[in-house]
C-alpha cells in the first residue's frame, strides 16, 4: 500500500490535475472504498506484486535448470515452485491485472459513474487479496502446494500428498473462485445495464465487449472447477472416494472437470488482452478498428468454442479415436476467429498513420508473438501429432507464447496506455521503448528454444535432467533469457516509480483516443461524469460520424451523489478467509469464528444505508 | 522409407540449425524409429510446413503495415475505413482451407494409430509405480523392470496401468505417449524399425521424483531377442561361494526379500522391481544410474540421495554389506 | 438524457430492468453449471460403487414424492406472496412468505429424516461412490434450500417490523426467482436420482 500512498500524495501535488487528491485519504479510506477506480488500483498493485512473485519463482526454476543435474534447489522445492508459478500467474497475476482494467476502465468506457454493485466489487477485491495471501502463506506452513497448477487426481489424494499443502491449494482456489464469480457477475450487470444513453451493444468499445465475454466465461466455467475442488476436498477431509480408483473412483473425472474450467480459463486470460489490443491499435493507427462487428463476434465465438474443446488437454489418456477426432476438429475451428482478429488488426494498421509509442509497440509485439503461439497451438490441436508434444517443453513454449508473448505483452500495452489516465502522469517513452525491446528479445531467447527442447524429448515439470540428452545448451539459453526478462520488468518498475514522482502530467487525452474514458480528467474525479454522456457512434471523441454529446466537467453543476464507503465488504472477506483457515486446520472454533464474522458482515451489509 | 528417413534427417538438421546448438539428441521425437513414430512425424512435418507458410505470410503482412504506414509529416490523411465484408469472408475462408489441409491428415492419423494391431503382437504389460516401471510379458512369463526388450520388426502391444498415481509411458523415438492410469488399462503399439537402445521417461507429473522415472527399450534382432527371453526365463543362479554368496545372505537378512523377487530363491516380494536378472539390465534405479557395482553401492548407501522420495526402505548398511550385495546383484544376470 | 439531473441519472439503466434482477438471473446461470457438474458426477458414478448399499435398496420414492410435492407447493406460496406484496397487501404477503418458508422447512426436515435413515442403513459419505455423490448432490441442494428459508424468514421478519412494503416488491421478486430456481433444480434431481434409479 506504500506505493498507493505515494501515488495519492503525488497526485495531490500534481499542478495541472484539475482533481487534486483524487486518491487522497488514509489507509482506512482505501480499505473501505467502494470506488471502482480505487479498487482497480488495488487490484493492479496486488496483481503486479504477485506477477513479481511468480516471476521470481520462474527465475528459481530456470536457474535450477541452467545446467544438467542442477542442485540449486531440490526436487521438493522445485515442485512447489512450478506449482505456485502456474497458480500465481494464472489466478493472482493475469486475472487480477485484467480485473484491474475491468474495474478502472470499463465504467469509464461505458459512461457510468461506478459499477452496478460497488460493495460487491470491494468484496471481490478483498476476497481475492486475502485469498492470495492465504495461498502464499503455505510457504510458511510446511510448504506450498506441489502437485501442479492442474492438481491431477489422484496425486492430490491424502495417500500421495499427505499434509496440508494440497489443502492450501484446494481451499485457496475455492476462495479465489468466490472472488472471480462475484466480480464477473458485477461486470456483466454493469455492462448490460449501466451503459450511458446511446451506447448500444455495437457501439461498445472492444475492451468492454471482451470484458463482458470474459465475465460470462467466468460465471459459466468456475462452477466446474468448484465442483472438482469440492470433490477433492471431501476426499481429503471427509474420506469420500471420488478419486479413489480402488473404490471405483475415476481419476479422469477430475481431468474433465478441471479442463471444462481450464480451457475457458485460457480465454478468460486471453480475451481481455485481445480487447485491449483492439483499443490500442486503432488509436495509434489514427483509424477506426477495421471490421468492428467481426472482431466482436469472433471474440464471442472463441468463447463459445472454448467450452467445447477441453479434452484436447487429454489426448494422451486414450479417449479413443472418435473423441480425439471431435476435439481435434473443434480445437482447429478456434483458429478461424482468432485469425479473423489478427487480420482485422493488421487491416486497421493498413492505410493508417502509425505512431510507435510504447503502447503501440507492445500491441504490435503482442500480435507478432501471439501468431507464433497460435500456430504452435494448431500443432497441439492435432491429436495424433500432439501425442509427441503434450507434456513436453513444447507445450511450455506454446503457453508462454500465448500467455506471455500474448497476454503479458498486451497487458503491458494496456498499462502504458491507461496508466496516464489512472495516475494522471505519462510514463517515460525512452524507458518504455528500452523495456519493450529488451523484453521482446529476452522473451524469445527464453521461450523459443523450449520448442526444440520439447521436440527433442524433454518432458515438462522435471526438476532436473541428465547430461547426454542434448538439453544443456538450449536450457542455458533459456535461463539467460529469463534473467534478462526479469531485468526488463525492473525497467518498467523504474519507469512507473519515476512517472509517479516526476512524470509529465498526462492531460485529459494524451493519445488523442476515441473512447469515453479520455473525455474526463486524468485521474478522473471520483464521480467520473458530472453529467452522463450520450453517444451516437463507436468513437465518440473522434466524432467522425455524428456529433456526440460528451459534456466536460462543468463545475457549475452539482456533484453527483456517490455510494458511501463501507467496511462490510472487508469484514465479509475476512470471514470467508477465516472460514477457509478453519477448514484448513479443521479447527471448529476457527470455523465458527469465520462464520460468525461472515454473518455479521452479511447482516451489516444488508441493512447499511447506501448513500451518504 | 529411405525418402522418409532423408526427410526426417533434413527436418532434424533444420531444427538443429534453428535451435542453434546442442545435440546429439538420443531421446528426440524428431528421430523416429518405429511405424507409430513415423506416422506422427509425417503428420507433424506437414503441419509444421503449413505453420511456417502462415507464419511468413502473416508476419510479413504485419511488417509491411509497420513500415509502409508509419506516420509521416505532411503525409496523406488516413482514410476512414470501417471494414470490408469481402475481405472478412476471404480471411475467414483462407484459414479454414489451411485447417482442412491439416485436419484431413490429422484425422486419418488419429484412426490409424488408434487401430489395434491386426497381426500377432508381443504383449507387454507395463505398470507405473512412483518412480519406476514394472514390466511383464504375460505370454512369455517374463518379469522385469524399467527396460523393455523387443525384437525388431515385430509389433509390440503395450498395455498400461498404474499402481499408484498417473504416469505416462513415453519413448519419443518410438512414438507418442500414453498415460498409465490407475483403474484403467490403456494401450499403444508400435513396430521398431532398427536395432538399438531407445530412451524414454515418464511424461506425466507423478510426484517428487517424476524427473527421475526413466525407461529404455532395447530392440534386438529376433535371434538376440530369443536369447534374451531364454535368459530371463531361467531362475537366478544363486552363488554358493565368495562375496556374492555373502551378498545373497545379506539380501535375506536385511529384508530386501520382503519387497523384491529373485526367482529360484525364497525372495518372492512383489512391491519392488523383480531382481531375478538385474545384472543383465543396462541401468538401475529406473534409468538414473549405470548398472555398475560402484553405482549400485551408491544407490544402496542412500537411495534418497539418488532419487528423492524413493519408496525403497533400506536399513543402514555397512560398507561390507553394500559391497556384498552389489556383488550378488551384479551376478544375477 | 445528458441534460438529466444527477438524481434521475442515478436510476437510469440501459435495459430499463433493475440491476439486481439481472444479477440474480446471471447468478442462476452460474448455479446451473454448478448443479450440472454435480449431477454429471452423480451420473458418472452411478452403478460404479463396489460395495453396497446401492440406490435401489435405499431410495424411498413415495416418501420423496411427498416432500417434492411440498416443495412444489412452496413455489405456489411464493407466487402468492409476491402477488400480495405487489398489490400492497402486506398482511397476506406476510402469511404467504411464512408459508413458503415453512414448506421449505418441511422439505428440509424430510431430507434430514432421509439422510439419517440412510446413515442408519449404513450409507455414509465414506461408504461408496453412491454415498459420496448422493449426499454431496442432494446436500448442496439442501444447503440452497436452507439459504432460501433464511432469506424468506428475514423478509418475513422485515415485513412484521414494517420494513418491507409494496415499494420493496422487487426484493421479494428476486428472492422468489431464487426460490423457484431451487425448486426447479429439485425437480431435475428428483427425476434423475429417484425416478431414473
Amino acid at each position: 500500500m506504500a506505493v498507493t500512498g505515494a501515488l495519492a500524495s503525488d497526485a495531490a501535488r500534481a499542478e495541472k490535475s484539475p482533481h487534486r487528491g483524487a486518491y487522497s485519504g488514509g489507509l482506512w479510506s482505501w480499505i473501505t472504498t467502494v470506488d471502482h477506480k480505487r479498487i482497480g488500483i488495488m487490484y493492479a498493485l496486488s496483481a503486479f506484486f504477485f506477477f513479481l512473485v511468480g516471476g521470481l519463482e520462474a527465475l528459481l526454476i530456470r536457474i535450477q535448470l541452467a545446467g544438467p543435474n542442477g542442485t540449486v534447489i531440490d526436487a521438493d522445492l522445485y515442485n512447489q515452485l512450478f506449482t505456485m508459478h502456474g497458480t500465481t500467474m494464472v489466478f493472482l497475476a493475469i486475472m487480477p491485472l485484467s480485473a484491474a482494467f475491468f474495474n478502472f476502465i470499463v465504467p469509464l468506457q461505458i459512461g457510468a459513474r461506478d459499477v452496478a454493485f460497488p460493495r460487491l466489487n470491494a468484496l471481490s477485491f478483498w476476497v481475492f487479496f486475502l485469498g492470495a495471501l492465504f495461498l502464499n502463506a503455505s510457504f510458511l506452513f510446511g510448504g506450498a502446494p506441489d502437485a501442479g497448477w492442474f492438481g491431477y487426481a489422484n496425486l492430490t489424494s491424502s495417500q500421495y500428498s499427505p499434509g496440508i499443502r494440497i489443502d492450501f491449494w484446494v481451499i485457496g482456489l475455492l476462495v479465489l473462485g468466490v472472488s472471480s464469480i462475484a466480480a464477473a457477475l458485477n461486470f456483466i450487470v454493469t455492462i448490460i445495464n449501466l451503459r450511458c444513453p446511446g451506447m448500444t451493444p455495437m457501439r461498445m468499445p472492444l475492451f468492454t465487449w471482451m470484458t463482458l465475454v470474459t465475465s460470462f466465461l467466468l460465471v459459466m466455467a468456475f462452477p466446474a472447477i468448484t465442483v472438482g475442488l469440492v470433490l477433492l476436498m471431501f476426499d481429503r477431509m471427509f474420506g469420500t472416494l471420488f478419486f479413489n480408483p480402488a473404490a471405483g473412483g475415476d481419476v479422469l473425472l477430475w481431468q474433465h472437470l478441471f479442463w471444462i474450467f481450464g480451457h475457458p480459463e485460457v480465454y478468460i486470460l486471453l480475451l481481455p488482452a485481445l480487447g485491449a489490443v483492439s483499443e490500442i491499435v486503432p488509436v495509434f493507427s489514427r483509424k477506426p478498428l477495421f471490421g468492428y462487428p467481426f472482431v466482436v463476434y469472433s471474440g464471442v465465438l472463441i468463447a463459445f468454442l472454448g467450452f467445447g474443446v477441453w479434452a484436447h488437454h487429454m489426448f494422451s489418456v486414450g479417449l479413443g479415436p472418435i473423441a480425439n477426432t471431435v476435439f481435434s476438429a473443434a480445437t482447429m475451428l478456434i483458429a478461424i476467429p482468432t485469425g479473423v482478429k489478427i487480420f482485422n488488426w493488421i487491416a486497421t494498421m493498413w492505410g493508417g498513420s502509425l505512431r510507435f509509442r510504447t503502447p503501440m509497440l507492445f500491441a504490435i509485439g503482442f500480435i507478432a508473438m501471439f501468431i507464433i503461439g497460435g500456430l504452435s497451438g494448431i500443432m497441439h490441436s492435432s491429436a495424433a501429432s500432439d501425442l509427441q508434444q503434450t507434456d513436453t517443453y513444447f507445450v511450455v513454449a506454446h503457453i508462454h507464447y500465448v500467455l506471455f508473448g500474448g497476454v503479458i505483452f498486451a497487458l503491458f500495452a494496456a498499462l502504458y496506455y491507461w496508466i496516464p489516465k489512472i495516475t494522471g502522469r505519462l510514463l517515460h517513452e525512452g524507458l518504455g521503448k528500452i523495456h519493450f525491446w529488451v523484453m521482446l528479445i529476452a522473451f524469445n531467447l527464453t521461450f523459443f528454444p523450449q520448442h526444440f527442447l520439447g521436440l527433442h524429448g524433454m518432458p515438462r515439470r522435471t526438476f532436473t535432467y541428465q547430461e547426454g540428452l542434448g538439453f544443456e545448451a538450449m536450457n542455458l539459453m533459456s535461463t539467460v533469457g529469463s534473467l534478462l526478462l526479469g531485468a526488463s520488468t525492473l525497467i518498467f518498475l523504474w519507469n512507473f516509480i519515476r512517472s509517479i514522482r516526476k512524470g509529465e502530467p498526462a492531460g485529459t487525452d494524451p493519445w488523442e483516443a476515441a473512447t469515453l474514458e479520455w473525455s474526463i480528467s486524468s485521474p478522473p474525479p471520483h464521480y467520473n461524469f458530472r453529467s452522463l454522456p450520450e453517444v451516437h457512434s463507436r468513437d465518440p471523441l473522434w466524432a467522425v460520424d455524428t456529433s456526440d454529446s460528451v459534456p466536460g466537467d462543468d463545475p457549475a453543476r452539482p456533484e453527483p451523489h456517490m455510494p458511501s464507503p463501507s467496511y462490510y465488504p472487508v469484514v465479509l472477506a475476512l470471514g470467508i478467509v477465516g472460514l477457509a483457515a478453519g477448514g484448513l486446520t479443521q479447527a471448529l472454533p476457527v470455523v465458527f469464528l469465520g462464520v460468525a464474522v461472515m454473518l455479521f458482515g452479511i447482516y451489516g451489509w444488508a441493512f447499511e444505508p447506501l448513500e451518504r | 522409407m529411405r525418402m522418409r528417413h532423408a526427410a526426417a534427417r533434413l527436418a532434424a538438421a533444420a531444427a538443429l540449425l534453428v535451435s542453434g546448438c546442442g545435440g546429439p539428441f538420443p531421446q528426440s521425437a524428431l528421430d523416429p524409429a518405429s511405424d507409430f513414430a513415423w506416422k506422427l512425424q509425417d503428420l507433424f512435418q506437414g503441419i509444421f510446413i503449413w505453420a511456417v507458410v502462415v507464419f511468413v505470410v502473416v508476419e510479413a503482412a504485419l511488417l509491411v503495415a509497420i513500415f509502409r504506414f508509419r506516420e509521416r509529416r505532411g503525409g496523406p490523411a488516413t482514410r476512414v475505413v470501417h471494414g470490408n465484408t469481402l475481405l472478412e469472408i476471404s480471411w475467414t475462408l483462407a484459414p479454414a482451407l489451411v485447417l482442412m489441409m491439416i485436419a484431413v491428415p490429422t484425422i486419418r492419423t488419429i484412426w490409424e494409430v488408434d487401430r489395434p494391431p491386426v497381426r500377432e503382437a508381443i504383449v507387454v504389460e507395463v505398470t507405473g509405480h512412483q518412480w519406476w516401471w514394472e514390466v511383464r510379458y504375460p505370454d512369455l512369463g517374463i518379469f522385469t523392470a524399467n527396460e523393455l526388450h523387443v525384437p525388431v520388426g515385430e509389433t509390440v502391444d503395450v498395455r498400461l496401468t498404474s499402481a499408484d498415481v498417473i504416469h505416462s509411458f513415453w519413448l519419443p523415438r518410438l512414438g507418442g505417449k500414453r498415460d498409465a492410469l490407475p483403474g484403467h488399462e490403456t494401450r499403444l503399439w508400435f513396430t521398431v524399425d532398427s536395432a538399438g537402445t531407445y530412451l524414454g521417461q515418464c511424461a506425466e507429473f507423478c510426484g517428487l521424483s517424476h524427473a527421475l522415472m526413466k525407461m529404455r527399450l532395447v530392440a534386438e534382432e529376433p535371434q538376440a531377442f530369443e536369447q534374451w527371453v531364454a535368459g530371463q526365463l531361467e531362475d537366478a543362479v544363486v552363488p554358493d561361494t565368495g562375496l556374492a554368496f555373502t551378498g545373497s545372505q545379506t539380501f535375506v537378512q536385511t529384508g530386501c526379500m520382503a519387497c523384491h523377487r529373485v526367482a529360484g530363491t525364497p525372495a518372492q516380494g512383489v512391491l519392488g522391481p523383480d531382481l531375478t536378472h538385474i545384472g543383465s539390465r543396462q541401468t538401475i534405479a529406473a534409468g538414473v544410474l549405470e548398472n555398475s557395482p560402484s553405482d549400485m553401492a551408491r544407490w544402496l548407501a542412500d537411495p534418497q540421495a539418488v532419487k528423492p522420495g524413493a519408496k525403497m526402505v533400506i536399513p543402514e548398511l555397512t560398507d561390507e554389506q553394500i559391497e556384498a550385495l552389489s556383488a550378488y546383484l551384479d551376478g544375477l544376470r | 438524457m445528458s441534460q438529466s439531473t444527477a438524481a434521475t441519472a442515478e436510476h437510469y439503466t440501459s435495459t430499463g430492468l433493475p440491476s439486481r434482477k439481472i444479477l440474480m438471473w446471471t447468478f442462476i446461470g452460474s448455479e446451473c453449471m454448478l448443479f450440472g457438474s454435480l449431477l454429471i458426477t452423480y451420473l458418472v458414478y452411478k452403478g460404479k460403487s463396489v460395495v453396497g448399499p446401492y440406490p435401489e435398496e435405499l431410495l424411498n420414492i413415495p416418501f420423496i414424492t411427498v416432500t417434492t410435492f411440498v416443495l412444489l407447493m412452496s413455489s405456489l406460496m411464493m407466487v402468492l406472496a409476491l402477488a400480495a406484496v405487489q398489490r400492497g397487501d402486506m398482511k397476506w404477503g406476510k402469511v404467504w412468505l411464512l408459508m413458503t418458508a415453512l414448506l421449505g422447512i418441511v422439505f428440509l426436515s424430510g431430507q434430514i429424516y432421509e439422510f439419517s435413515h440412510f446413515v442408519h442403513e449404513g450409507l455414509t459419505l465414506k461408504t461408496n461412490l453412491f454415498g459420496g455423490s448422493f449426499f454431496l448432490l442432494t446436500g448442496t441442494h439442501g444447503a440452497h434450500v436452507t439459504v432460501g428459508v433464511i432469506w424468506l424468514l428475514s423478509l418475513f421478519g422485515m415485513a412484521t417490523r414494517g420494513r418491507l412494503t409494496q415499494a420493496d416488491a422487487e426484493t421479494v421478486e428476486i428472492a422468489g426467482l431464487y426460490w423457484h430456481f431451487v425448486d426447479v433444480v429439485w425437480i431435475v434431481l428428483f427425476t434423475v436420482i429417484y425416478l431414473l434409479v
